[in-house]
């Protein structure tokens, strides 16, 4: 089917692909091995920066005593449940708000700054308000949920009003054109948000544990540091990139399989 | 004579917004019969479109009163199917799909409205592409789809908001004559508003010209062919009787444009 032309050029992509690829585990490579050789020849305090061979080191000690795992999971859960929790209530709001317009028009201006506030600023309100352990649900919930709002809420206001008529002229409900054109036409940008909120989530947790819990990454980082082992400390941060690249991940797939199913044109975050 | 389908008694419709009002409609009368073919075509920006949302029920006139076999309307209409300008199809739904939502909004039995749908798909060509999505079709296919989509509630009344302005002139001939032929062999009323005057004389029964804005029927022209059967659409283009309507339309249109 296809000419030597186009066979040559489908060649030179993936030469491409290999390419940047092999440029892309040559950086990390050449990073990782810098860091050893400075660490190991003294240019720099090998007491303040570790390096890669002792994290690896407490890596596999901590996931032997199953430290590394309770840990992780407490950050997992609390990622999860906050995650979830911010985007229902995001999204029940944003529905809530486009269903009486005149509540829209008067919260707009303490939604604006309410997305413009840093939120971790709340993370001391909500430690004495909700104790050590309810108060990092509080700080995953309140990072995610102003943005979740805002951004489902724009896209309700956006659907195109002849979609709508076309509804109303057939006798819909005002749930019914919420179920049939309003939601599904926001679908792609809630996708987007998704996104966007799963590693805000992770924040919000992290942050949350540095200020008040007894376990969980951020606990695990925060206490590393206070006894000032290093190695403790690059661990948690190292477990931490993989967990978020690992959601950030997740959630794409899930993505790719709910635009797929519903045939939707996806919408870059 | 019976009594008309479609009936606007003195209506009179102002559009109100920040910076002024503006006035569409001025004592509008007009009325059309069941079974009739009315076009309406006017200056551009007259408000012809207000005239079929008053009649589909989603804007109430300032003054006067719509009536559907003499009774007012009140809101949306199950009889009425409202077919505009753009097709509106739905990306995330099949074409078949999006042919059901009206059946499924007004919760009517799913399957006779699959079956039906079906039909309509056949009579259109699209039935090969009922589980194709619209941005695999072409601008006339979707039109088409949108035409099933506006019959799929078997209404009796159908308005159209010059359902063929976004298309090439060639797809455009082709759609009016299948539009016109169904519409006939179902016996709908239908109200057509267009600026194409050959659309509107080809198609209708009636032509009604509207003055500028605020509207009123200016005149009215009754659209008669020679010989037995009425011509397509694309055929009546060819016809002797064609080029003295169009004269006389177009001409009042042109008045004003000039005043």
């Amino acid at each position: 089917m296809s000419s030597p032309e186009h066979r040559a050029y489908l060649r030179r992509l993936r030469l491409q692909r290999v390419a940047v690829l092999g440029a892309q585990l040559l950086l990390l490579a050449v990073v990782l091995l810098l860091w050893e050789a400075a660490a190991d020849r003294y240019w720099v305090n090998p007491m303040l920066t570790s390096k890669p061979t002792k994290v690896w080191e407490t890596l596999v000690r901590l996931a032997g005593t199953g430290t590394l795992w309770r840990h992780l999971g407490v950050t997992l859960q609390e990622t999860l449940v906050g995650f979830a929790a911010g985007l229902v209530l995001g999204v029940g709001t944003a529905v809530a708000l486009w269903w009486w317009a005149p509540l829209e028009r008067v919260l707009d201006p303490y939604l604006v700054v309410l997305n413009a506030l840093p939120k971790v600023a709340l993370g001391p309100i909500f430690y004495v308000w909700l104790g050590d352990r309810i108060s990092i649900y509080g700080m995953a919930v309140a990072i995610s949920v102003v943005v979740t709002i805002v951004m489902v809420e724009v896209a309700f206001r956006s659907v195109d009003p002849a979609k709508i008529l076309l509804l109303q002229t057939l006798g819909a409900t005002r749930r019914q054109v919420l179920q049939k054109v309003v939601f599904p036409a926001s679908l792609p940008t809630l996708l987007a948000a998704l996104k966007v909120n799963i590693g805000l989530t992770l924040v919000g947790v992290v942050v949350g544990e540095f200020i008040a819990s007894k376990a969980g990454l951020g606990y695990l980082i925060v206490y590393g540091g206070q006894v000032f082992q290093m190695e403790l400390v690059m661990t948690g941060v190292v477990v931490l990139v993989a967990i978020s690249a690992a959601l950030y991940l997740a959630v794409s797939w899930l993505e790719a399989v709910v635009t797929r199913r519903f045939h939707l044109r996806p919408k870059d975050a | 004579m019976g009594a008309p389908r479609v009936e606007l008694r003195a209506v009179s419709m102002r559009y109100l917004a920040q910076d002024g009002e503006t006035e569409a409609l001025a004592g509008l009368e007009m009325a059309v019969m069941p079974g009739e073919f009315v076009a309406i075509v006017g200056p551009s920006g007259c408000g012809k479109s207000t005239i079929l949302s008053l009649i589909a029920g989603v804007l109430r006139p300032t003054a006067g009163s719509v009536m559907l076999d003499g009774r007012p309307v009140a809101g949306p209409s199950r009889r009425i199917g409202y077919m505009l300008q753009r097709d509106h199809l739905f990306d995330w739904r099949t074409v078949e799909e999006n042919c059901l939502i009206g059946p499924e909004v007004q919760g009517l039995n799913l399957r006779a409205a699959r079956q039906r749908v079906a039909r309509l798909l056949e009579q259109t060509g699209l039935l090969a592409f009922r589980h194709a999505y619209p941005d695999q079709l072409s601008g006339g296919m979707r039109q088409r789809v949108a035409l099933v989509r506006t019959l799929a509630i078997d209404p009796d009344i159908l308005l159209l908001d010059e359902p063929f302005s976004a298309l090439d002139f060639q797809t455009r001939l082709g759609l009016a004559d299948e539009v016109a032929a169904i519409l006939r062999a179902q016996g709908k009323t239908a109200v057509l508003v267009t600026h194409d005057i050959p659309e509107a004389i080809t198609m209708a029964d009636r032509v009604l010209v509207l003055t500028g804005r605020p509207a009123r029927v200016q005149s009215e022209h009754v659209i008669r062919w020679a010989g037995p059967e009425r011509p397509t659409p694309f055929k009546a283009r060819e016809a002797p009787e064609f080029n003295p309507y169009f004269q006389r339309i177009w001409k009042e249109l042109q008045g004003h444009e000039q005043s």
